[in-house]
């Protein structure tokens, strides 16, 4: 949207241009955390009551207690910021930020929409991976720093868990890159354009075997019920945040949400079409192809499904904390690693022997408007253009013989280059050099 | 014109911010004793750096120097910290004649890497030819496709190299599932050697058990 701004008043390009998109881009994803959280902690009081046969929040602002979030927030502002006695003070009091950092950055290369990302980082879902890593580093320092057994108990729990969460959730997400044949998120969702047929968790039986996978790795990473061993209010008094108090205790929370969101965000991405609704009505209704509002609205129906996709995602692990019993350290340790990883392990063997001997699945018949590799916003490709007409004078016998390079070690392309590319076909061919005006001409 | 100019500088003052911070806490680590305060000034300073690879436009490499060197060093650092400690905060004195050999041996290694950094002749001279392969378009990724090419043995940015000198391109492969497996091995050998302590004095437990009864 700022990119959008910035080409209507000429700004592109320009210093000033380029800051203002970042600060727009920096203000609205910190919407997105900020008020993500207030929903998410309303929602899971509702939710939690709901499912303990009890009303919840009635009272305040109104029908449904919907406010209830924002009296919560002006609670934790009035308390008092203490720091105990044996605690590593600096490290104590720069443990939450760096936790709400961690969940913040990685929205960063999230994409809300086609082109709608503050950042098209072309390894957007390692990216991702590794900033949500970080997350771990604050909560470890908070339980070291605070000179408390219970905060140092909790740290080294999330600390083990993590760590051996990271093996099954990186095998189960290699599945969809390599069906897509990349790992830029924007172009793994528009892959999956057209009915659900299209859809990674759809392609076969093991990628559908994999979303599950993902989705419990997903949430022990990110620190939930059943795994939410760092914070074990039964045992450990309140685990890493035992001694936190007021703003600081409640940014481990809207971090923790935050982090919700993204990964509900990233397995809607890698599995479930991203923003491509189960039917493209939009597409049906020509939207994408009638000019720039046309274009606009079918993105804004595409953010709105992208986000209820993330949001039910964030359902289910409310509804699963407020159902399931919390496990033992080690039932977590065993569940990781005699379970998720073998069976993370078998999906990604079988989806590759899916692709390679080419056995039939959903995708083949090509529902819908079939998958793409473009980006349809005019803007969102704007800049990219600029860099690629900046490079026409290169040497033509340079692109030959590179593509000559990479014919060699390839298999040879099949002449329908500019068809779009299918989804049983993720895999070598997207490393072939494609000219990339070709591909974002719209 | 101008505006190019504005964007060179912003991208400039980034990249002087980006170092400073690396700099700065790199020399943190160096003056604090506090082994977990460490820790976290070699996590902002490595995070910098990831920075900078950002701002080079290198999204895979940054990405990578997050996840290994800012999350797993640093995580295992804290393991190693936390299981050898003895008191709460645990300090660490240097000995001035530790000080001395520090510099010694990091001040050559400085001094190595300085001119091997600049002795590196596709830096400073062969500008056209990175000009052009940074200009190739590449699928949908413009650097982490290259680094694939360049691990199965095309190396983009060698185009314009000499026949003689492309054979000798083979690729990082082989020397990277080498290592790979090399590293699998050791961490079998590590869970192996860990558990079979155990199993030892098991059976050397229940020896005594059928021996006493």
């Amino acid at each position: 949207m700022a990119e959008l701004i910035n080409i209507r008043l000429g700004l592109e390009g320009s210093a000033f241009g380029s800051i203002a998109a970042a600060v727009i881009h920096a203000l609205l994803l910190l919407h997105v955390v900020a008020v993500g959280a207030l929903v998410f902690i309303w929602m899971e009081r509702k939710i939690a009551g709901r499912i303990q046969d009890r009303l919840g929040p009635t009272r305040v602002g109104g029908k449904f207690g919907w406010l209830q979030t924002l009296a919560d927030g002006l609670k934790l502002i009035t308390k008092e910021d203490i720091t105990p006695q044996n605690a590593d003070k600096m490290l104590f009091k720069i443990a939450p930020y760096v936790s709400f950092a961690a969940s913040y950055a990685a929205f960063l290369a999230l994409p809300f929409a086609d082109g709608w990302v503050a950042n098209n980082v072309n390894s957007a879902v390692f990216f991702v991976l590794a900033v949500l890593g970080l997350e771990v580093f604050g909560v470890i320092l908070a339980g070291y720093s605070s000179g408390s057994k219970w905060s140092l108990f909790g740290a080294i729990r999330e600390a083990a868990q993590v760590v051996s969460y990271e093996v099954p959730l990186g095998l189960c997400v290699v599945v969809p890159v390599f069906l897509a044949g990349t790992m830029n998120l924007v172009t793994i969702g528009n892959m999956q354009a057209g009915y659900f047929t299209n859809w990674f968790v759809f392609h076969d039986i093991f990628t559908f075997g994999t979303f599950w996978i993902f989705f419990t790795c997903a949430t022990a990473s990110v620190n939930r019920a059943p795994f939410d061993l760092a914070e074990a209010e039964s045992e450990l008094v309140a685990g890493f945040h035992t001694e936190y108090s007021g703003l600081r205790w409640s940014f481990f929370f809207m971090a923790e949400y935050g982090s919700m969101f993204l990964v509900s965000g990233l397995g809607a991405i890698l599995f479930f079409g991203g923003w491509h609704g189960p039917i493209p009505l939009m597409s049906i209704l020509g939207l994408p192809e009638s000019g720039v509002l046309g274009n606009y609205l079918a993105n804004l129906a595409g953010c709105v499904n992208f986000m209820l996709k993330a949001v039910v995602g964030v359902t289910v692990m409310m509804w699963v904390r407020w159902t399931l019993p919390r496990l033992r350290i080690d039932q977590v340790i065993t569940t990781c690693l005699k379970y998720c990883v073998p069976l993370a392990s078998v999906c990604f063997i079988g989806a590759v022997g899916w692709q390679v001997l080419d056995l039939p699945s959903p995708s083949d018949w090509h529902l819908g408007t079939g998958p793409a590799y473009k980006v349809h916003e005019e803007w969102a490709t704007h800049t990219n253009n600029s860099a690629a007409s900046g490079a026409d004078d290169r040497g033509p016998e340079t692109t030959e013989q590179y593509q000559r390079e990479s014919d060699q070690l390839l298999p040879p392309e099949p002449d329908d280059a500019d068809k779009p590319l299918t989804g049983s076909s993720g895999s070598p061919r997207s490393l072939t050099a494609t000219p990339l005006g070709q591909e974002l001409s719209p | 014109m101008t505006s190019a100019l504005l964007a060179n500088i912003s991208s400039d003052l980034f990249f002087i911010v980006f170092a400073g911070i690396a700099c700065v806490f790199a020399v943190a680590v160096l003056l604090t004793s506090n082994i977990v305060r460490m820790a976290f000034y070699l996590v902002i300073s490595l995070g910098a750096t990831a920075g900078l690879f950002f701002l080079a436009g290198a999204e895979f490499v940054g990405a990578m120097q997050l996840m290994i060197y800012v999350g797993g060093t640093l995580v295992l650092l804290i393991f190693g910290v936390m299981l050898t400690a003895q008191s709460r905060f645990v300090n660490m004195r240097t000995h001035p004649r530790d000080w001395i050999m520090a510099i010694i041996v990091g001040g050559s290694l400085l001094m190595l890497l300085l001119t091997a950094a600049f002795r590196v002749p596709s830096w400073h001279e062969e500008q056209q030819v990175i000009a052009a392969a940074s200009e190739l378009e590449v699928a949908d990724s413009k650097t982490a496709t290259r680094l694939g090419l360049a691990l199965s043995g095309v190396r983009v940015d060698k185009i314009n190299a000499d026949e003689q000198l492309k054979q000798g391109m083979s690729g990082y492969l082989l020397p990277f599932v080498i290592v790979s497996i090399h590293l699998l091995v050791v961490l079998i050998g590590a869970a192996y050697m860990a558990r079979s302590k155990r199993m030892v004095r098991r059976t050397s437990e229940q020896a005594e058990d059928t021996t006493s009864s």
